[in-house]
Formats: structure tokens, C-alpha cells, sequence
């Protein structure tokens, strides 16, 4: 079969597979019988699609064929063990329509299930990428470096705790759906800074998971558009996303917001956010991705990071320290504070915060007393940020701006 | 419908309490099993003795073996459990949630197997 073709199906099971496996885990109440349906369906599209075209309704195409598939084989099966499983068949296949058009809702019900919060939250992020996101266990393995039989043990545990513990599938009531839809947007912005953390112009697969986190942000946003938070996170991470291209440099070393080249930002994607936020403001319900993404849209104002409104940027810290108060955002806060009020003012402000693992509080003190002109307290500073982080392209930064110090 | 084991699990007894807390406690114990048992959904539960009146039987080279219990050497055993009937593992939380109020300890909730088909 030509590349191109295999491309085509390839495409289709991106965009088709997640909407294929909520709609056969609607009909069938089983995540691995909808699972290797659907994976039967795309076998079966290889070998048909090349003979007979590609079909006008490639989605539908799937889910009856996997309806089918998933028929013939609990019949068969059960004629060896399972009675109940027969049952589930008959009764399925004596509904009068096959479902051709997936049920919008379905989506929607699997991730609440995909993100219960009895199960555990790396799990959480698996399920989705796996089930909602259709990829695959060895991409989401490479994607979280871990290796692929841990990635496998989990998810197998998570679908286990699903089937015995009784997880539902549905939309919680209107009563839970503020902290059931918080741990919705916390998985998918989780899989968002995966990808973004340590896109550092080495590691291709993960700038795919911020791909894949933006495709469920907007999937959220469609399918709950009276929610404004899940449209303050899809704006948060339009509006961080614009900024990749100028975030690294060619050599995959980092940049700080404030040295970047903005010409770089995308401006479309910039709009789009800001209209999201602005969208937002009118509905005036908000809520802490809300405010991180007013945030990022007043940067994205500015052509220059001179005209940066930090007194705007300050408003808006507090707002979110008013709402969800943590030492990070208190530390970001700092940032602001020493913008609008001088850096003195923001070291004492740090000085109140207990984060000594966090390499970035280092950091952050640093810079501040080498804009005091502290050098040597500066310096140690630095080393204390180094000896914390992580990732080579953070260190890299911090190497540079200590060395800069020092000269 | 799922049955669930809810287990308190506290490592408080009884007369470690004061007696406004411990009178408080039977009677937010009593009316949520009254209100299980009002909506059809009380297979069993009780209280138990502490764990330190717990034996363990075991088998070893075929012998029987008993031993001063409790098996777990862990400080938080199980004081008392409920087994519920829910229709989903949402419903079984909710009703833990009154539990784990009631009895002021934390409360695990665990599915019970599928009977075998008979």
C-alpha cells in the first residue's frame, strides 16, 4: 500500500479513534473490548480503504465496523465462557440503528472517567493521552520517560480499578462538576508543561504532547462552552504556546521572557487567546486558569518587553493568590512586584517563602540581587539554583547568567 | 449494582475518647446507618473490638497455627466497616463521605469480586 495512503489512515486514527473508543465504551461498557475493536477497525481500513476509497464518513466508517467487530467476538467468545458477555451482545445487537454518528457527550463522559479522581494522577494523564488522545502506550512511555512495561502496568492497573471498582461513565452532576472539571483541566495542562518543560529543541515527541494537550483543550472548550475555565485553559495555552519559536535558541539553549525576540511570537495564536480571555472577562466567573491566561495575554501586548504593564500583571497575581495561594504563585508574584516596586521589595517578599527545592526561587533570588548589584551573594544564589535543576537547558541558562554575573 | 467494603480504619479505642465525642460519634454512626439502611442499600456493618483482642490463624507444613494477632503491624487498623451496595463507585464515595464524617477516621472503599456466574 502507498505511503500516502497509510499516511491518510494514519491521520484518521489521530483524529477518529478517541471519539471511536468513547462511543463503543458507551455501547459495549468496557474499555478493552472498545479498545481492540477499534484497533480491529483500523487493521480492517489498511486492507479495505486502498480497494475501495476512502469512505465519505471515515469516523462512522470505524465505529460500525468496530461495533461489529466487537460483536463477532463476544459471540464467540462467549459461546466457550462468558453467558453475561453474550447477554451484553445479543442485547447490543439487537439495537434497531447502528450508531454511525458518534454521540458528542462521549468524549466528554470518558474523560471525566479517564480523570476520576480515585484514580492515581499519572494514570490519569496516561488514560486520556491513550484513550482520548489515541496514542499509543510506547509514544506516551517515551513521552513521560518511563519505560514502556511501567506505562503498560499502569494503564492496565488504572482500566483494572475502572471495571472492579465501578468507575462511571458519565458526566458528574452539577453538584461535583467544579472539582470533577478542575481535575479535568489540571490533566490536560499537566500534559501540556510535560511537553513544554522540556521542550528544549532536542525532544520532538514532546512538543506532540503540547500538541495533543491544545487538541483536548479545544475538544473541553466544545464540549463545555458555558465553562469558562475550560476556555481560560485552552486561551493559557494558546497564549504559551505563541511563544515557543522564541523561547529556545537554535542550539536548544533557553530564553527569558523578557530577552526573547518577539517578532518570533505567533500572532495568530495570540489573538486567538486574548479573544478567549476577553471572552472570559465578559462572562466574569473567574477562576485561576482564567487569570494565568490574563496574564499571559497582557505579555502577548507587549511588542517590547519594556512595555510590559506590570502594574496590570500585579492586579492579576493577586487575584490569583486571593483565589489559590501557593508559594509558586507568591514567587511569581515576587516577579511582578519587583517590576512595579523595585527589587529590594521583591527579595523581602521572598524571604517569606519556604521553596528550598525549587531551583526557580533560587533563580529568581539571584536575579534580583544582581539587579541589587549583591554580586557575591548573587553568585551563591545561582549555585544553589544549579545544584537543583534538572534540565540541561534551564541549567545551561543559569550557568550563562551566572558567569555573566561574575564578569 | 457493585458491593463495596467500607472500612474505618482509627487508631483511637473507645476510651481514649471523651465521652461528649464518643456519645456524638454513636449517634451520627446510628443515623447514618439508619439512612443506608432507609435507602436499600445495607448488606452488613458492625464495630470492632480493638485490634489488640484479634487472633490470627494460619498454616504452616499443614499445621495449624494460632497466634496473638493483629497480622498487620501497623498502627492504623481497621475499627469498624460497612458492606454497601452502590450503583457506581461515585454513589459508594458519597456514602463514604458521610461515613468517614460520622465516625470522624478515614474511610477505604473497596469493590467486592463479581459473584462467580452460576
Amino acid at each position: 500500500m502507498p505511503g500516502s495512503e497509510l499516511a491518510v489512515i494514519d491521520r484518521v486514527f489521530r483524529d477518529e479513534a478517541g471519539k471511536a473508543i468513547a462511543t463503543l465504551i458507551r455501547l459495549f461498557g468496557d474499555i478493552d473490548v472498545a479498545e481492540e475493536a477499534v484497533q480491529d477497525a483500523f487493521m480492517v481500513a489498511t486492507e479495505k480503504w486502498p480497494e475501495i476509497g476512502l469512505p465519505p464518513n471515515p469516523g462512522g466508517w470505524i465505529v460500525t465496523t468496530a461495533r461489529n467487530r466487537a460483536i463477532d467476538r463476544l459471540r464467540r467468545e462467549s459461546t466457550r465462557e462468558d453467558r453475561h458477555a453474550q447477554a451484553v451482545a445479543l442485547h447490543i445487537g439487537a439495537e434497531p440503528v447502528p450508531v454511525e454518528e458518534p454521540v458528542s457527550d462521549d468524549r466528554l463522559r470518558l474523560i471525566f472517567t479517564c480523570c476520576h479522581p480515585a484514580l492515581e494522577p499519572a494514570a490519569q494523564v496516561a488514560l486520556t493521552l491513550r484513550l482520548l488522545g489515541g496514542l499509543q502506550t510506547p509514544e506516551i512511555a517515551r513521552a513521560f520517560l518511563v519505560p514502556e512495561p511501567t506505562m503498560a502496568q499502569r494503564l492496565v492497573r488504572a482500566k483494572r480499578k475502572i471495571k472492579a471498582a465501578n468507575i462511571s461513565y458519565r458526566v458528574p452532576r452539577d453538584a461535583d462538576l467544579p472539582t470533577r472539571l478542575g481535575s479535568v483541566l489540571t490533566v490536560v495542562y499537566l500534559i501540556y508543561n510535560e511537553g513544554y518543560a522540556a521542550s528544549s529543541g532536542v525532544e520532538l515527541v514532546r512538543s506532540d504532547l503540547c500538541a495533543e494537550a491544545i487538541r483536548l483543550a479545544r475538544l473541553l472548550r466544545d464540549l463545555m462552552p458555558d465553562e469558562p475555565e475550560a476556555i481560560g485553559l485552552l486561551a493559557l495555552l494558546l497564549l504559551t504556546e505563541s511563544r515557543r519559536a522564541a523561547r529556545t535558541t537554535n542550539e536548544g539553549a533557553l530564553v527569558l521572557l523578557g530577552d526573547q525576540d518577539r517578532t518570533l511570537w505567533d500572532r495568530d495564536l495570540i489573538e486567538e487567546g486574548q479573544a478567549l480571555v476577553r471572552a472570559c472577562l465578559r462572562r466574569n466567573r473567574p477562576g485561576t486558569f482564567q487569570i494565568q491566561a490574563a496574564i499571559a495575554a497582557v505579555h502577548g501586548d507587549a511588542r517590547r518587553s519594556e512595555d510590559t504593564d506590570w502594574g496590570q500583571i500585579l492586579q492579576l497575581y493577586d487575584q490569583l493568590m486571593a483565589r489559590a495561594p501557593s508559594p509558586v504563585v507568591a514567587l511569581n508574584r515576587a516577579v511582578a512586584v519587583a517590576e512595579v516596586d523595585g527589587a529590594a521589595r521583591a527579595l523581602d517578599l521572598l524571604a517569606d517563602l519556604d521553596l528550598p527545592r525549587y531551583h526557580l526561587f533560587h533563580a529568581t533570588r539571584a536575579e534580583l540581587l544582581r539587579r541589587m548589584g549583591r554580586v557575591e551573594a548573587a553568585d551563591a544564589a545561582y549555585g544553589d539554583a544549579i545544584a537543583l535543576v534538572t534540565n540541561p537547558a534551564e541549567r545551561r541558562l543559569l550557568e550563562e547568567r551566572r558567569d555573566a554575573n561574575r564578569s | 449494582m457493585t458491593q463495596y467494603l467500607l472500612s474505618v480504619f482509627d487508631d483511637r479505642t473507645p476510651d481514649q475518647l471523651p465521652a461528649e465525642t464518643l456519645e456524638k460519634l454513636y449517634a451520627d454512626v446510628d443515623a447514618f446507618n439508619n439512612e443506608v439502611m432507609a435507602a436499600g442499600a445495607w448488606v452488613f456493618g458492625g464495630g470492632l473490638h480493638p485490634a489488640d483482642t484479634a487472633s490470627v490463624v494460619s498454616v504452616r507444613d499443614d499445621e495449624t497455627l494460632v497466634t496473638d494477632g493483629p497480622y498487620a503491624e501497623t498502627k492504623e487498623q481497621i475499627g469498624g466497616f460497612w458492606i454497601l451496595e452502590a450503583p457506581d463507585l461515585d454513589a459508594a464515595l458519597e456514602w463514604a463521605a458521610k461515613a468517614t464524617r460520622a465516625c470522624q477516621a478515614p474511610v477505604e472503599v473497596r469493590p467486592f469480586q463479581d459473584e462467580p456466574p452460576a
